[in-house]
């Protein structure tokens, strides 16, 4: 996953070790660990968001529905079946992948505007499904006393505990990733989001793909969901709505499409937003969203990772030079 | 369809009575002939007269409305493009279509695609056999590189190379999927003499290599050049078909094509002048 990407791998892991002992002392915001332990949840999330859309180019706003399947499946396996939440988890995701695969065959011959709403469309059914189903997810009003994880026969209860669980989590997912963007397939998946005739041409069968990293990202989705399930104890339809998909990619936006680093940022960033600085709002939050949605989009298109600078500017000059005297 | 070619044992791409319909216009209609193997063919015509349908109907990015195509022994329309690709069929296009923000050895390393296998697994866990695979592949996309004379552009962002190399950078994209078969859409447009000069020997070279070359061009000098076949198209339809001499020499050729000779000799012109003006 290349050399750059290990360093800042390490300085964010070094970072992300050592924040609960900076904001242990500080009472103000100790609880800014609780915060952090959502933001890890939300990564997994958005990072697979960020693969689906940054590099392959695909818009999908069903990842709240996605994050959805994955906690009401630990919910209702574990607490309504006595299944072992560790179990519960692996189920989630494969159920949320089997079902983004269904939704992703037909859907993702859709491009634009008519793929986000096609996704949109399914997520909202997913969330009536939630709503509706009683028996099974006790409706609006959701479920409460999911059972909690628990590692060699102790529960973690301590948002410390859950922390570095959530974390480790995250870094595997990132490392997976990176893999996977280094190699034919990362560059398969840019290859359709930059030129998709082009790809196809090439031998990349852009639908397979398409269809595979929807599955992926579906699939980190409900991991995430899982966990949010262990660790809030109940889920409740409203916290896996249409908000919550654009909230997810208004998260990758932010960061930064094209870079999971970004997407990361973005995370930690929103979840502080939303969790912390903007409870004042209210029910008026979704205009300050709406408001960092359309900044973003005109002033820092590539998000805040596009504001460091990449490259050393002299190595371009040298071509510059060259297309001068080729034409 | 065999008399067609007397001249060839086994032809390596066969059309037959290919068809082409877009709403009520025949874009191609009843085309039959046949690419003798290791050749450069030469597919000329007008403007609209159907070379770059001709292509895609061969690389699979339209699906004929009606005839055959087959491609060393099988039956390849209504194939989706990816198959044809790994089967053996390459191409360029005419507006430059490369992964502009991925490296030019990025874009080669894509070409490799249809011959290596690693999935979203293998690469996700790196699995053994992953990392050789990625070796290979990005020795391969140096040596493809190397051979179309890019490799000191290798680093750079594909997007920012001038047209004349991005034209070249295509064709080594293409190349890098081994096809037995490379369809290259008008690879002069934009390029100057210079440039042009370099891209015929480029072309003769892939010859060398054993690689089928079909090209539409609009430049007479380059097509005369180097081309073993032409064949000209006129409104979807074959008009003549034969060595560069007997198109030369072909009246009705003449009539149709080179007859309107002041328009003719000015399109190359105006083909450059809208490439460049879109980049």
């Amino acid at each position: 996953m290349g050399k750059k990407n290990w360093l800042i791998m390490l300085g964010v892991a070094v970072f992300i070790g050592a924040f609960p002992w900076l904001v242990a002392p500080f009472k103000a915001v100790s609880h800014y660990t609780d915060v952090m332990v959502f933001a890890g949840i939300f990564s997994l999330v958005s990072v697979g968001l960020s693969l689906l859309m940054g590099y392959a180019g695909q818009i999908s706003l069903a990842q709240a529905a996605f994050f959805g399947i994955g906690a009401y499946t630990s919910a209702i396996l574990t607490s309504k079946l006595g299944i072992n939440p560790w179990l519960a988890i692996p189920v989630g995701a494969s159920v949320s992948g089997a079902v983004a695969w269904f939704v992703g065959v037909p859907a993702l011959r859709l491009k634009g505007h008519y793929l986000a709403m096609a996704t949109l469309g399914f997520g909202v059914i997913v969330n009536i499904v939630l709503g509706e189903e009683v028996k099974w997810t006790g409706g609006p009003s959701g479920m409460a006393d999911i059972p909690a994880l628990r590692i060699a026969g102790h529960k973690i209860v301590s948002e410390t505990a859950w922390y570095y669980l959530v974390w480790s989590v995250v870094f595997l997912a990132l490392i997976f990733c990176f893999h996977i963007l280094h190699s034919r397939v990362g560059r398969a998946l840019r290859a359709i989001h930059e030129e998709e005739k082009a790809a196809e041409s090439m031998g990349v069968p852009t639908a397979r793909y398409k269809v595979s990293i929807f599955v992926l990202s579906a699939v980190l989705a409900a991991i995430a969901g899982s966990f949010y399930a262990h660790y809030v104890t109940c889920v409740n339809p409203s916290s896996f709505n249409l908000m919550w998909s654009i909230r997810f990619m208004l998260m990758v936006m932010v960061g930064g499409m094209q870079s999971l680093w970004g997407a990361l940022v973005g995370t930690i960033l929103m979840t502080f937003v939303g969790n912390e600085w903007l409870q004042v709002f209210a029910e008026f939050e979704i205009l300050v969203y709406g408001t960092i949605l359309l900044l973003v989009a005109l002033f820092v298109p590539g998000g805040i990772v596009s504001l460091i600078p990449r490259r050393i500017p002299g190595r371009r000059q040298k071509v510059s030079a060259s297309e001068g005297a080729g034409s | 369809m065999k008399a067609a070619c007397p001249d060839t044992n086994v032809p390596i791409l066969e059309v037959c009575d290919l068809g082409m319909r877009f709403g009520g216009i025949a874009a191609l209609h009843g085309i039959c002939y046949s690419v003798p193997r290791g050749i450069i063919q030469a597919v000329i015509g007008p403007n609209g007269a159907g070379k770059t349908t001709l292509f895609n109907c061969i690389s699979g990015m339209f699906k004929p409305s009606a005839g055959r195509i087959v491609f060393v022994g099988r039956e390849i329309n209504g194939w989706a493009p990816h198959r044809i690709a790994e089967f053996g069929i390459s191409r360029t296009f005419q507006h430059v279509a490369l992964f502009k923000k991925m490296t030019v050895l990025e874009n080669v390393m894509l070409g490799r695609h249809p011959r290596t296998r690693c999935g979203f697994l293998e690469t996700g866990f790196r699995l053994p056999g992953m990392r050789s695979e990625e070796r290979q592949i990005r020795k391969k996309g140096l040596e493809y590189l190397d051979f179309v004379g890019l490799a000191d552009c290798a680093g750079l962002d594909a997007g920012t190379l001038p047209l004349g190399k991005q034209k070249i950078l295509e064709i080594a994209r293409a190349l890098a999927t081994e096809p037995r078969l490379v369809l290259l859409d008008e690879p002069a447009g934009g390029l100057n003499m210079k440039e042009t000069e370099e891209l015929g020997e480029l072309i003769g070279a892939i010859r060398r290599l054993g690689t089928t070359v079909m090209l539409v061009e609009h430049d007479m000098n380059l097509i005369m050049d180097i081309s073993d076949r032409i064949l000209v198209l006129h409104f979807g339809k074959v008009l003549a078909s034969g060595s560069s001499a007997e198109i030369k020499e072909n009246s009705a050729v003449i009539e149709a094509y080179l007859g309107i000779e002041e328009t003719c000799a000015d399109l190359p012109e105006r083909v450059k002048g809208r490439d460049n003006a879109g980049y």
